[in-house]
């Protein structure tokens, strides 16, 4: 315990591994991530989240003062998990957020429709159709599909995100085509309207949007701007008579396009920046009907997967657009589309874990019932291990699906980086299960008749669109890094006053002396996760330290320029992502061993099994972002990108010369 | 021309891979899905397309058990019911209850609310008893019109095309009457979100069979549950003359 006078010496500033010039890095890096931010601003997410930050060195710390008492307290687990702590709260127990009601009606819910799916929709014939049958789209629309998250006093089935998730994982689970036609709809489409809609807007649009009487789109996408979508040209300027914006531009690659009425279009628009006193080009989303003319799509695309849905460009012709469209603040677009991504995340999940309890049960049945050299290939241990696998990333996705859903019903904001992860996870996981599956079942599996090729095909989009998983990763590190370095920062200023801040720095050298030695820092989920997980639940504890320890190192060693090191930032990215994914199943199975489900020894071995092998990635990513021969090894892979695409091609020679 | 009553009874669903309890005494239902009985969803899409049809004015859905039948009783209100009885019946009296008692009970029903028609599925999937709607008609003194695929309504009678193993008899039967559903006789509607919601605020209820003076004891008793043996495998012959050599030597001819 530190007593009596501290004094900022160079010793303590080594003792607390910050550079006195710290203060000029945060800055720089609010500054330099506004430079930078057209970079990563797919996950429009980054750019909005950068854009807290503000243009300028002094409204950066301003914000950042600002903001202070909101993101301190941020409740968010991944959040504190980048600054070295546990964050219990929205993690531990495992969300149960369903009142009796709520669960009764669910209940209800989940028979008529997986009827449906088993019963009526076909989807090999929606998929070699290329559009879903007529008869499926009608019944669909009378069973109130497409209004699932619509109040009910505007014609929806006004589901909570847990209700919402529960549904959708029986579409994952039989039919990605008719998912992305409705999730196009409702979770992106007009989404929008239901989070930041006017009353009067929602009136207007809502009852016939939840009948899927009209149909909508989400138009983001250019030809020029897929992940930099703050560079979209689609140009809004408002009408001489002051009525209406006039709407100029083309979208591609529209689900829906051919086929929606109601389109949230993003299109620029030039507005004057108070600050600077100079034009400069903001994002608003407008509500677009198609019948204000000018509208016009191409045909559909054709495509690898999710052949059902209709992919289209769209073309806006001078449409005028009424200003009572505007879709939240004229401005604001950014942070509109940011909202509905981040609010639909989580629905991809869920259904991507519906898909996978599909195809491991198709791999199970082949399993169990194949006989080769005398016995069923589930006794041989190359089977086994493929179907353990499966079964534990379907179940770290599930646990995550509902996790979200559960946090965000209980009323949390800060759901972005989890989110994110989430969706990166589902999305490979559910890629790599049915890949899997398709080993386990042989030939059979690459036939058509079995299906599952289909659904391999269906997968492969949910690594790129709603934010492609490189980007996303570039996200979480950054958002990660940004609130670690303003743990840093806030840590610097107590430097400046060490006497008003003895206690805060006593705790941190104290920490950091404990880490230095490679004692405990005192960190602890003992009382969140079960006894009989607590030895998960301490690798779990290790691997946030370190893994807290490695972001400050790199925030340390490049400070700004942590951008612009992105083979950095994707390790960091995955250690985040098995980190949550530790987190998750922890308590997944820490409820189920609590309320003694049948289940629970099973679950406690998926979490165990998970644990070790996450730890042990984890490990490696924060023992390569120390070493020198990985440092080397990014630099070589620079080297070697740089030369084929200087040949355009292929640089070394042939073996045989020609 | 008013009031149909349908019953609706839970079932261990059709797709349920059926155990038999260890002490042989049933088959294990604890945890297993349960449904609708098939033949009954069609005894209620029956009855509310009546409705439709404005050939009566009101649906009402009734089940005979413990609480989990109003789930059942739901799924009936979604589908277009417009309210719902719960008989209810537990424990011993429950496990014990069969086609005799509920017989009684919508014999019972029927008078109380002055139906003009019951109708039942054919049989139940668990029991296969195919009787209760039998019993009904003769507790009642009612005419039946059993195993339909096709009813008609015409004036104060029903001419019912019912399946028989010969093919196919119609008849003409005054009302009241007592009709079962057979497979045939119409395709049920799914459940749609908004009419499940709708349901929520139908009304369900609640009774026992002593308020409707029925007694509940059986007069069958089981005495023991077995799965049916696994199946040998057969012999291939390679003529008719094989054939009948060996069944002449296993004593079957």
């Amino acid at each position: 315990m530190l007593l009596g006078k501290v004094s900022l010496t160079p010793a303590l500033c080594t003792a607390l591994r910050i550079s006195p010039a710290f203060s000029g890095i945060q800055k720089q890096i609010g500054a330099a991530a506004t430079q930078n931010a057209r970079l990563y601003a797919s996950s429009q997410a980054a750019e909005a989240v950068l854009d807290k930050q503000a243009v300028g060195t002094t409204t950066a710390t301003k914000a950042a003062t600002a903001k202070k008492a909101q993101s301190v307290e941020s409740q968010s687990f991944a959040v504190n998990m980048f600054k070295g702590q546990i964050n219990p709260s929205q993690v531990f127990p495992f969300p149960s957020v369903m009142n009796e009601e709520q669960t009764q009606f669910l209940q209800e819910l989940v028979p008529p429709v997986s009827k449906f799916f088993e019963e009526v929709n076909d989807p090999a014939k929606n998929d070699s159709l290329e559009k879903v049958e007529d008869s499926t789209m009608e019944s669909l629309k009378e069973m109130g599909a497409f209004g699932l998250q619509v109040p009910q006093d505007l014609g929806g089935v006004g589901l909570t995100n847990t209700q919402y998730a529960r549904l959708v994982e029986i579409v994952g689970q039989h039919d990605l085509g008719v998912g992305i036609t409705l999730g196009a709809h409702q979770s992106i489409g007009f989404k929008g309207i239901l989070l930041v809609g006017s009353p009067a807007q929602k009136e207007k649009y809502l009852p016939k949007l939840a009948t899927g009487e009209t149909l909508a789109a989400f138009c983001l996408t250019e030809p020029a701007s897929g992940s930099d979508a703050a560079s979209i040209k689609t140009l809004a300027t408002l009408s001489p008579c002051g009525k209406h914006y006039i709407l100029n531009g083309g979208k591609i690659w529209i689900s829906n396009g051919g086929l929606a009425e109601i389109f949230t279009v993003f299109a620029k628009m030039p507005m004057m920046d108070e600050k600077t006193g100079q034009m400069k080009d903001k994002i608003t989303a407008f509500i677009v009907e198609r019948s204000f003319g000018g509208v016009t799509h191409g045909p559909p695309e054709k495509k690898m997967g999710i052949k059902a849905s209709n992919t289209a460009e769209v073309y806006f012709e001078n449409v005028p657009v009424p200003i009572e469209n505007v879709l939240g603040e004229v401005g604001g677009g950014f942070k509109v589309a940011m909202a509905i991504l981040n609010n639909g995340r989580f629905g991809m999940a869920a259904a991507l874990s519906g898909t996978m309890k599909g195809v491991i049960t198709q791999a199970v049945d082949h399993a169990a019932n194949r006989v080769q050299f005398g016995s069923k290939i589930h006794t041989y241990g190359a089977i086994q291990e493929k179907l353990a696998r499966m079964t534990m990333l379907q179940y770290v996705t599930e646990s995550m699906a509902y996790m979200i859903s559960g946090n965000m019903d209980s009323g949390s904001k800060d759901y972005h980086i989890e989110a994110a992860i989430s969706k990166i996870f589902a999305s490979e996981a559910a890629w790599e299960v049915t890949d899997e599956c398709i080993q386990v079942m042989g030939g059979m599996g690459f036939m058509k008749g079995s299906g599952v090729e289909r659904v391999m095909r269906d997968l492969r989009i949910f690594r790129i669109f709603e934010g492609t998983n490189d980007i996303l990763r570039l996200f979480v590190a950054l958002n990660g890094f940004q609130d670690a370095g303003k743990h840093l920062k806030s840590l610097q200023k107590a430097l400046k006053n060490p006497l008003g801040n003895a206690g805060l720095l006593a705790g941190e050298i104290t920490k950091r002396a404990k880490r230095t030695a490679g004692l405990s820092t005192g960190l602890t989920l003992q009382g969140s996760v079960h006894p009989e997980l607590s030895h998960s639940g301490n690798l779990a504890v290790k691997a946030i330290e370190h893994f807290g320890v490695t972001v400050e190192d790199m925030l340390l060693k490049h400070g700004k320029n942590i951008l612009h090191e992105q083979f950095v930032l994707k390790r960091v990215a995955d250690s985040a992502i098995d980190l949550y994914a530790m987190v998750v199943v922890l308590s997944r199975a820490s409820r189920s061993l609590s309320q003694g489900h049948a289940s629970a020894q099973h679950e406690k071995i998926l979490c165990e099994t998970w644990c070790i092998e996450a730890y042990d990635r984890i490990m490696k990513n924060v023992k390569d972002l120390k070493s020198s021969s990985t440092t080397q090894v990014f630099k070589n892979m620079k080297a070697i990108s740089a030369a084929v695409v200087e040949n355009g091609g292929i640089v070394a020679p042939h073996p045989l010369g020609f | 021309m008013s009031r149909v009553l349908v019953g609706v009874k839970r079932v261990i669903d059709y797709a349920v891979k059926i155990r038999v309890k260890p002490d042989h005494s049933g088959v294990v239902t604890d945890g297993v899905k349960h449904s609708m009985n098939p033949f009954c969803e069609i005894a209620v899409e029956e009855a509310v397309k009546l409705k439709e049809k404005k050939f009566i004015k009101e649906v009402v859905a009734v089940s005979c058990g413990p609480t989990q039948v109003t789930e059942t009783i739901r799924t009936a209100l979604a589908m277009g019911c417009d309210r719902g009885i719960h008989v209810e019946v537990s424990g011993k009296d429950y496990e014990a209850m069969g086609p005799l008692q509920i017989a009684k009970i919508f014999a019972a029903l029927a008078k109380k609310e002055e139906a003009s028609l019951v109708i039942l599925g054919k049989q139940a999937i668990d029991d296969d008893c195919n009787q209760t709607g039998q019993m009904t008609a003769a507790l009642l003194d009612w005419p039946q019109g059993t195993f339909a695929s096709e009813v008609t309504i015409d004036g104060e009678k029903v001419k019912v095309v019912r399946e028989i193993d010969g093919g196919l008899e119609t008849i003409k039967i005054s009302m009241p009457a007592v009709l079962t559903a057979d497979l045939r006789l119409n395709t049920p509607r799914y459940a749609t979100l908004p009419n499940i919601m709708k349901a929520k605020k139908k009304k369900i209820a609640n009774m026992k069979p002593a308020d409707l003076g029925v007694d509940m004891v059986s007069r069958v008793e089981v005495l023991r549950v077995d799965e049916p043996p696994t199946r040998l495998a057969g012999v291939k012959v390679e003529t008719v003359d094989d054939l009948v050599a060996k069944l002449k030597a296993n004593g079957t001819i």
